[in-house]
């Protein structure tokens, strides 16, 4: 083509051929866009952000968490050199020795607090907005399992200090689940490893925190935004134009159309 | 040119000979590790059925014709209707996609079975099982003095260190020579919610009695209460305020050599009368929290201590 530009085929030789390339393979680039490039209402505000807020909560708390669990010893066993559980010296240790290793654990620990909040002022805007309504039921329903999980996260770090406070909370949790009918007993025996605490709940408990509760998360997060995402962000209750506007069709030219400035398409 | 006809027409039906011959030669192999009359059963099937295998599969070459059941049909009174009126419905079939679909799906089952029950009882089962504590000598009996409570703390299994620590209040009810020896043992744990309860009273520290890695502290308490919810006890564990749903936990006792032995833990729903002469509802030992007498309790119908002990 005379008209195109130096940069235009530039562009197209750089980027749009390799994307084309991937996409033709995975169709990663339509999904991003499926997933990116979306219509919301036009009277939507900062309320509709909060669920984003809590995912980056969440992606902190687990970042930090990682990091945390490179320094973290789960034993109960008395450390020989502090003379204390080797899981209070590690703490120690992260805190007053390693290097940021206080901010780190400071983002972690207040960082479970922020997620939480955020959790409970997003399910308040929800709920508020009737976006749990129609079509949207089974999005509220992963978004309520997300907030049991992300409670027994915070039951489950809470004990991990292994201080005087995190040892009786915990046992006072505990017992509040062996209150429960029934099962309620052997829900508390479980936990506590035995009739009451032993040196096993420890290391359970960091492996529920670090490993079976994040991945339950995780695989929510995923149902629970592809829900989103296909089910698109609802109107406002006071909104004037109606909710569950079509999606434009697909466009010909390309899966890549619009990806890239200067592509094309201009959507 | 199309040869679609030429592909189909050699397939054979479904059979149930390769399973038998698979199972013959497994049989076999099972057999040369464990036992020669294993192999030689596992031999024997694995060539009849080899044998049927074969007579089935080679059956078109071989020109012999299968047997069919004749077709029958009932004779009808009235002449049938066109066949166009109504649409012919399917017959339930059993075809090979269904037989493999069921098979991998069975299998996938099963192989997830043998893999999941194992890692799931090793996951839950060690909390219940071997949790029994051990016996725990407190040592003469001399040491706990008549009508007031001791304070003893010991760790109920040192290889755990801290974590193990358990505290009773002990009170010798009788003097030695008054008769058989009466001791009343409190667990300190609340039966609220399991927060440490403390004797409301002050704790003799000078008289400190340390035996063995067992602490001893007389105490001069009446009553006992719990710092975390308000749970206040009476000098028989009774409950006399706040939140807690039954008497507090009581050791069972033995007195052996002169020396007292703390035994299992149970439940008290409540207790009638003082000391030596105390009526005690004793119930299977469970968790802070669980009410063991009156209709509450009947949420609780099974305890883990009345399976593992």
């Amino acid at each position: 083509m005379a008209t195109r530009s130096r940069r235009a085929s530039l562009v197209e030789t750089t980027v749009l051929q390799p994307l084309d390339w991937v996409d033709e393979r995975t169709a990663a680039v339509r999904a991003t866009k499926w997933f990116l490039f979306r219509n919301v209402p036009r009277d939507i505000s900062w309320a509709q952000t909060l669920g984003s807020a809590a995912l980056t909560a969440f992606i902190v708390q687990t970042v930090t968490g990682v990091v945390l669990a490179m320094y973290y010893q789960p034993s109960s066993a008395i450390d020989p050199i502090t003379g204390k559980p080797v899981a209070y010296s590690s703490i120690e240790h992260i805190t007053n020795e390693v290097t940021l290793g206080w901010l780190v654990r400071g983002m972690h620990r207040w960082g479970a607090s922020v997620f939480v909040i955020l959790l409970f002022l997003h399910m308040g805007r929800v709920f508020l907005f009737g976006a749990y309504k129609y079509p949207r039921e089974l999005t509220w329903i992963t978004g309520v399992l997300l907030l049991v999980t992300g409670m027994l996260l915070g039951f489950t770090g809470y004990l991990l200090p292994w201080d005087q406070t995190a040892y009786w909370a915990t046992v006072v949790g505990i017992n509040l689940n062996g209150t429960a009918p029934f099962l309620g007993p052997w829900l508390a025996e479980f936990l506590a490893s035995g009739p009451e605490i032993t040196s096993d709940a420890l290391a359970k408990w960091y492996a529920l925190h670090m490993l079976v509760l994040p991945g339950a998360v995780i695989g929510l997060i995923f149902v629970h935004i592809y829900l989103v995402t296909r089910l698109g962000v609802s109107s406002p209750p006071w909104s004037a134009g109606a909710a569950g506007r079509e999606r434009p069709a697909a466009r010909p030219e390309g899966a890549r159309t619009g990806l890239v400035r200067g592509s094309g398409g201009g959507k | 040119m199309s040869d679609t006809g030429h592909d189909n027409s050699h397939l054979p039906g479904p059979s149930l000979w390769p399973i038998g011959f698979a199972v013959g030669i497994a049989c076999l192999l099972l057999g040369l590790v464990i036992n020669w009359v294993v192999a030689a059963v596992g031999a024997v099937i694995a060539v009849v059925f080899g044998l049927l295998w074969a007579r089935d599969v080679t059956r078109e070459v071989r020109g012999e014709v299968p047997e069919i059941e004749p077709e029958t049909r009932m004779i009808a009174e009235e002449p049938a209707p066109a066949p166009a009126v109504a649409a012919p419905v399917p017959l339930p079939t059993y075809t090979r996609s269904r037989f493999l679909e069921a098979t991998t799906i069975g299998l996938g089952a099963a192989i997830g079975a043998v893999v999941t029950v194992p890692v799931l009882g090793f996951a839950v089962l060690p909390s219940f099982t071997n949790v029994e504590e051990d016996e725990v000598d407190l040592g003469p009996i001399e040491n706990f003095p008549v009508g007031t409570y001791v304070v003893a703390s010991y760790l109920s299994n040192p290889q755990q260190g801290e974590v193990s620590r358990r505290t009773a209040f002990v009170r010798n009810n009788r003097a030695p020579d008054a008769g058989e020896p009466s001791f009343t043992i409190l667990y300190s744990r609340c039966v609220h919610l399991g927060c440490p309860v403390q004797p409301n009273g002050p704790i003799d520290e000078a008289g400190l009695k340390e035996i063995e890695g067992i602490e001893l502290r007389p105490v001069l308490a009446q009553s006992f209460g719990c710092p975390c919810h308000g749970g206040l006890y009476d000098a028989e564990g009774n409950r006399q305020a706040g939140p807690p749903v039954r008497s507090m936990d009581r050791y069972t006792f033995s007195i052996r050599n002169g020396r007292l032995v703390l035994g299992e833990l149970y439940a008290v729903g409540n207790v009638s009368g003082t000391g030596a002469d105390a009526r005690i509802s004793k119930y299977p030992w469970s968790t802070p929290g669980t009410h063991v007498d009156g209709v509450e309790s009947w949420l609780y119908p099974i305890v883990p201590s009345q399976v593992t002990r």
